[in-house]
């Protein structure tokens, strides 16, 4: 067998795993949420349906397969069509660079475990995964809807907004890094001895944020704001369309979890020894840890108002996020070899100033607000 | 082989499968009937208020792809600047610095008009 035929057969097989495996997650997170944010709401969750109710989007996919596929009077059906197309390809091709592994041999040869070893990596899962914003607007352009129309524009304006403090704190990354290949992105928090957890503290907590927001999920959820959009830029989606439009959310929810894990958790590092499968599980273990945190914010927090929204990701994440940038390329200039342990002493030193400040900001609003406020006593009086 | 060649196999794979669901989703939910109700764009369960629907919408929307625009184009500068900043050391700091410093003058002026208001 030629090195040709090799790699397209490698590339084909990981290609095709990797479809699938990602098409899999979807029903698996769909129940995993419903049932985390069961639980946090004091409810059961769906049981009925196989034991813990593990079939219940088994049983969704049937039925929303079988629904009846109605076009609604004046759509745009070429955009029509092709929006829950648009918003599930991005989705999963954006998976395709990202490393679940060391690269392995078989066969005397060097086999990437990643479907596509690119040495932009990261350019390519941002490119592709802002992608997800065409999806959305179209859908509600096209729909002749309203509530559509307004789910639609909200979401690309905040997608678009968010995506630039992704942008900037993925660049403090590469410049630790030196590189945009994911893989080297791993490799060197292996060598600088800590996560970029560490020395990217503050660039974390934005990404997670911004990723968020990026997400469309809670507390950023304003593009289907169920009290004021009925659902948004799906309102006029019924059946397999409707359900193409969540795969691609979970879908990037996966893809933006393994980037989070590969960028600041040392990718599939863990503890214990170093082999494939147990790396593996390691890389699969903290991209749950990540969607379960989701999760959990989805339950804790409730939905934001839309100028908060764009004011936030304008006038707090923005500077923020500049400001890591430029503190990151300092210090590396400054402290040369040291860069690393500077950075972190920093990123844990700004983030408990940030904390006080925040303290000091919430208890300076509270007093205010018991002065405008007047107290029951005072009324009395 | 090309290294991009794969995501070509992970696009067509994608493809394939979206545009194979729909199709079969096609088949199996084919509509039955009813009247023209049934098919009226939804607005709180009565009849759609006469309008048009793609009419004039808030000019910020496209103030805000703008602003997008000017700062994911800085954001794109940056990844090339930060592959080598560890060769370029001091001068690649003050050239960023500068480049920054220009863009942020910008990014105050927006904020002073009034562009990052939303109300």
């Amino acid at each position: 067998m030629s090195n040709t035929t090799f790699d397209w057969i490698a590339s084909l097989i990981k290609a095709v795993i990797i479809f699938v495996v990602l098409l899999q997650l979807v029903p698996v997170l769909i129940w995993l949420e419903r049932k985390v944010v069961a639980r946090m709401q004091q409810r059961i969750g769906p049981n009925r349906v196989g034991p813990f109710g593990l079939l219940q989007p088994l049983a969704d996919a049937v039925k929303l397969m079988a629904k009846e596929n109605i076009i609604p009077t004046g759509v745009d059906k070429l955009v029509y069509y092709l929006a829950p197309v648009i918003s599930i390809v991005p989705a999963l091709a954006a998976f395709a660079v990202v490393p679940f592994g060391e690269p392995i041999h078989v066969a005397g040869r060097v086999v990437y475990l990643q479907v596509a070893h690119v040495n932009i990596g990261i350019l390519y899962v941002l490119a592709l995964s802002s992608l997800a914003v065409y999806g959305i607007t179209l859908a509600g352009w096209s729909s002749n809807n309203k509530y559509s129309l307004l789910g639609g524009l909200r979401a690309s304006a905040q997608m678009i907004s968010y995506e630039i403090p992704v942008g900037l704190t993925v660049v403090a990354v590469v410049l630790l890094a030196g590189s945009l290949d994911l893989l080297d992105i791993v490799n060197q928090q292996v060598k600088q001895g800590i996560w970029n957890i560490g020395p990217q503290f503050i660039g974390f907590l934005l990404f997670v944020v911004a990723s968020n927001a990026e997400l469309n999920r809670a507390p950023f959820d304003m593009a289907e704001a169920e009290s004021e959009l009925v659902a948004g830029f799906h309102t006029e989606y019924t059946g397999f369309r409707f359900a193409m439009f969540f795969m691609g959310e979970y879908v990037n929810m996966v893809t933006t979890s393994a980037l989070a894990t590969v960028m600041y958790l040392g990718g599939w590092h863990g503890f214990g020894p170093d082999v494939w499968y147990l790396n593996l599980i390691w890389f699969i273990l903290k991209i749950f840890a990540f969607i379960i945190f989701y999760m959990w914010v989805r339950a804790s927090w409730p939905r934001i108002r839309y100028d908060q929204l764009m004011g936030f990701g304008w006038k707090v994440m923005i500077p923020a996020a500049l400001l890591n940038l430029a503190a990151t390329a300092v210090v590396i200039v400054v402290a040369k070899e040291r860069a690393t342990l500077w950075l972190t002493a920093v990123n844990i030193a700004l983030f408990v100033v940030f904390l006080a400040v925040l303290r000091l900001v919430n208890s300076r609003q509270l007093e205010q607000h018991r002065q405008v406020v007047p107290q029951p006593d005072a009324v009395r009086g | 082989m090309n290294p991009y060649l794969p995501i070509l196999f992970m696009l067509i794979i994608a493809t394939a499968f979206a545009v194979g669901a729909l199709s079969l989703a096609m088949f199996i939910g084919r509509p039955k009937g009813g009247n023209e109700r049934k098919l009226a764009p939804y607005e709180c369960g009565i009849e759609p208020v006469v309008g048009e629907v793609r009419e004039r919408f808030p000019v910020k929307f496209y103030l805000v792809a703008m602003l997008f625009i000017l700062f994911d184009i800085e954001v794109i500068f940056l990844y090339p600047w930060a592959v080598v900043f560890r060769q370029l050391q001091v001068f690649g700091l003050i050239e960023m610095g500068i480049f920054l410093a220009i863009l942020l003058l910008g990014y105050m002026y927006v904020w002073r008009v009034g562009a990052l208001e939303w109300q």
